[in-house]
């Protein structure tokens, strides 16, 4: 019988549970690691600063951008100007800065809509997989494949070139990679016991990717974000230049850069000034994207 | 006392009139094979029982004899490798067969399930709060907001949670393992199931946060008067807690019966070689315990004859054990046994023996 009575124990649970240290929530734990990554905390106050003088220009920024003084022509950077003139006398400060509210416009959506249309991609792709799987990364395959150039020349040949066409194109070439990396990711979690607890309680397939599977992949795909944004910039800066991204009278700093170049031998700073943004943008918010991957991966310390 | 648990249902929902003696869970004839490179695996090859009101069925098995992959079954959860053949009625509802649309109402609702690994069935990124309200609402939409961060508290109360409110706005990681599986069964018991499916629910944890799961479900049990299903290796819990209990081998029955007689008058040999390995208080230290010779036999090739009799003391080789695969059946006193030679064979209580000096090494002398 003693063997018997081994399992039986009475009366137990209502001790009080042992006293345990103080509780830190996740987010706690990622906002630690996150304020550790110096460079990340410096990159993410420069966007802030940026993306708030640049869409607050109006409030602050001294010249009309649009106003020009032919006479004047190109002028150095000086106290008045301090970014200079371009070639029709305009305060180059002034253009430079709300350029910037295109490009960052630009950067900003693009990243969200490829986001959110890679992440769907992807976890469905992954969560049912089978045949779902094999159409879904074969059409990756194939936006993959696609000379992104030409398509967006002749897509905005075709439709004209509006902020809204811009970052319809760019989007829909740069939602491949995050697609590819949420399908692995959700390959992994929909093996977690927890999704078949879910599936358990009666959740229905949305559910469970939405509420379980996906807030499981939140790292990756946050991080991947944050860099659709740096790629985003770049590729607009890069289009403007080639002449088939925003068209004038609207102007991004890619199409400064355009506008610059015939004058490089005689007038530097330009060229430099928007360059300048866009490096700057760039480097800080991969800056921001290494940070948050390491906050978000306790396992990757360096 | 006023209890949020209503009488077990005299109508179905449809408001049929329910036989209150009829059994909750009915299988019969169960059959899940699985796909594999090395050709069909039967996991579970005709199983048959029944889970009446208000009882607590122990099934209990080594690892890989099906225990699992039945439960896993009733539910549908089982990977599309998997085919399942037989009948899984619940009150009269056959559920072999069903579409996931179909089945969904039922999980969670009526048939629900604790799993082995609370950290691991737990979702990391929600609040335990939340699960349980999810695991409500997933199946009601009436009981929102207030009422249901009520209802969540008051189910983590139940299970014998310390501070339901406060701990109901923490994540798994912060409770402690007894803790989670309390969670995991406030969980499943949301939404007054008929049937509670626990697989493992204890193995997970030390004896003394087991002793204190295995008291919360048996108080459950009694308070929202559901059936019990729990499966484990572990004959301690099958003691402690279940009414009657099936002893599984191989993917088949090798003994249903109840508590007592499973105890003290074991009737098939694995069964007594189960309960001649247990160790014992009153036994000296020097004793080795008795112990089954061999492994469990793999799925792939199964031997012919009774599954078990290359590892019996008593089998006859040649002859009918090698043979013949014997069929449950019936023993006086509702016993089910699926051997050929049960009769003939004497198990000896241990009590009976207990000052004898060397039971053990004498036992396995023979």
């Amino acid at each position: 019988m003693t063997a018997v009575a081994a399992g039986s124990g009475t009366g137990a649970a209502d001790l009080p549970a042992p006293p345990e240290a103080p509780p830190r929530s996740q987010w706690q734990l990622f906002r630690r690691r996150f304020l550790h990554h110096k460079l990340a905390v410096f990159g993410l106050i420069v966007i802030v600063i940026l993306y708030v003088l640049v869409f607050g220009a109006s409030f602050w920024v001294p010249n009309d951008p649009l106003e020009q003084d032919v006479l004047l022509g190109t002028q150095p950077p000086s106290g008045e100007h301090w970014f200079g003139t371009d070639q029709l006398g305009r305060d180059y400060f002034a253009r430079v800065i709300y350029a910037g509210q295109i490009s960052l416009k630009i950067g900003l959506a693009v990243a969200i809509i490829s986001t959110v249309v890679g992440a769907l991609a992807g976890a469905i792709a992954g969560f049912f997989g089978g045949l779902v799987d094999q159409i879904l990364m074969r059409v990756t395959d194939l936006f993959l494949i696609v000379p992104a150039i030409a398509i967006l020349a002749i897509a905005l040949k075709k439709f004209g070139g509006t902020d809204i066409v811009i970052i319809l194109v760019l989007a829909g070439l740069g939602w491949m990679s995050i697609a590819r990396v949420v399908r692995g990711q959700v390959l992994s979690v929909k093996e977690k016991e927890f999704v078949e607890a879910a599936r358990a309680i009666g959740a229905s397939n949305g559910r469970i990717i939405f509420r379980h599977i996906l807030p499981n992949c939140i790292g990756p795909i946050v991080v991947n974000a944050t860099l659709a944004i740096a790629i985003a910039i770049v590729t607009e800066s890069t289009l403007s230049f080639l002449g088939f991204g925003v068209q004038k009278p609207d102007t991004s700093w890619g199409n400064m850069l355009y506008d610059a170049k015939g004058n490089v031998r005689f007038d530097e700073h330009l060229l430099y000034f928007p360059g300048l943004f866009i490096l700057i943008t760039v480097l800080c918010v991969n800056f921001v994207g290494d940070g948050l991957r390491d906050a978000f991966d306790p396992q990757s310390r360096r | 006392m006023t209890s949020p648990y209503a009488d077990p249902a005299e109508t179905d929902d449809l408001g049929l009139a329910v036989d209150p003696d009829a059994p909750v869970l009915e299988v019969e004839d169960l059959r899940v094979e699985f796909a594999t490179d090395d050709g069909p695996v039967t996991a579970v090859d005709g199983l048959s029982f029944r889970l009446h009101p208000n009882e607590t069925l122990g099934i209990v098995g080594e690892s890989g004899s099906g225990k699992s992959v039945t439960s896993m079954a009733i539910l549908g959860l089982l990977p599309s490798t998997a085919r399942v053949s037989g009948s899984i009625r619940y009150r009269g509802q056959e559920l072999v067969g069903l579409k996931e649309r179909q089945l969904r109402p039922l999980r969670g609702n009526k048939i629900a399930m604790v799993f082995q690994d609370a950290l691991a069935s737990l979702n990391p990124v929600h609040r335990v709060g939340a699960q349980i309200a999810e695991a409500i609402s997933v199946h009601r939409s009436d009981l929102t907001g207030a009422d249901l961060d009520a209802r969540v508290v008051e189910l983590l109360d139940v299970v014998g949670i310390p501070d339901p409110a406060a701990r109901a706005r923490q994540y798994p990681h912060e409770y402690s393992g007894g803790m989670r599986q309390r969670a995991m069964i406030a969980m499943a018991i949301a939404n007054e199931p008929d049937v509670l499916i626990a697989d493992e629910p204890t193995t997970a944890l030390d004896v003394t946060i087991q002793a204190q799961v295995l008291e919360v479900m048996e108080r459950i049990r009694d308070r929202t008067e559901s059936s019990v299903m729990i499966i484990t290796h572990d004959l301690g819990v099958v003691a402690g807690v279940a009414d009657r209990v099936m002893v599984m081998y191989a993917g088949r029955t090798c003994e249903v019966a109840d508590v007592e007689s499973t105890f003290y008058e074991p009737a098939h040999p694995y069964t007594q070689g189960l309960l001649g390995s247990l160790p014992r208080l009153d036994s000296r230290s020097s004793d080795r315990l008795a112990r089954i010779v061999g492994n469990p036999p793999s799925l792939l090739a199964l031997p012919p004859g009774c599954a078990f009799h290359p590892r019996c003391p008593h089998a006859e080789v040649p002859g009918r054990c090698s043979d013949e695969r014997p069929e449950l059946r019936d023993l006086p006193g509702g016993h089910r046994v699926a051997c050929h030679r049960s009769e003939e064979i004497e198990w000896r209580p241990q009590e009976a023996e207990a000052e004898g000096a060397a039971v053990h090494d004498v036992e396995e002398v023979e």
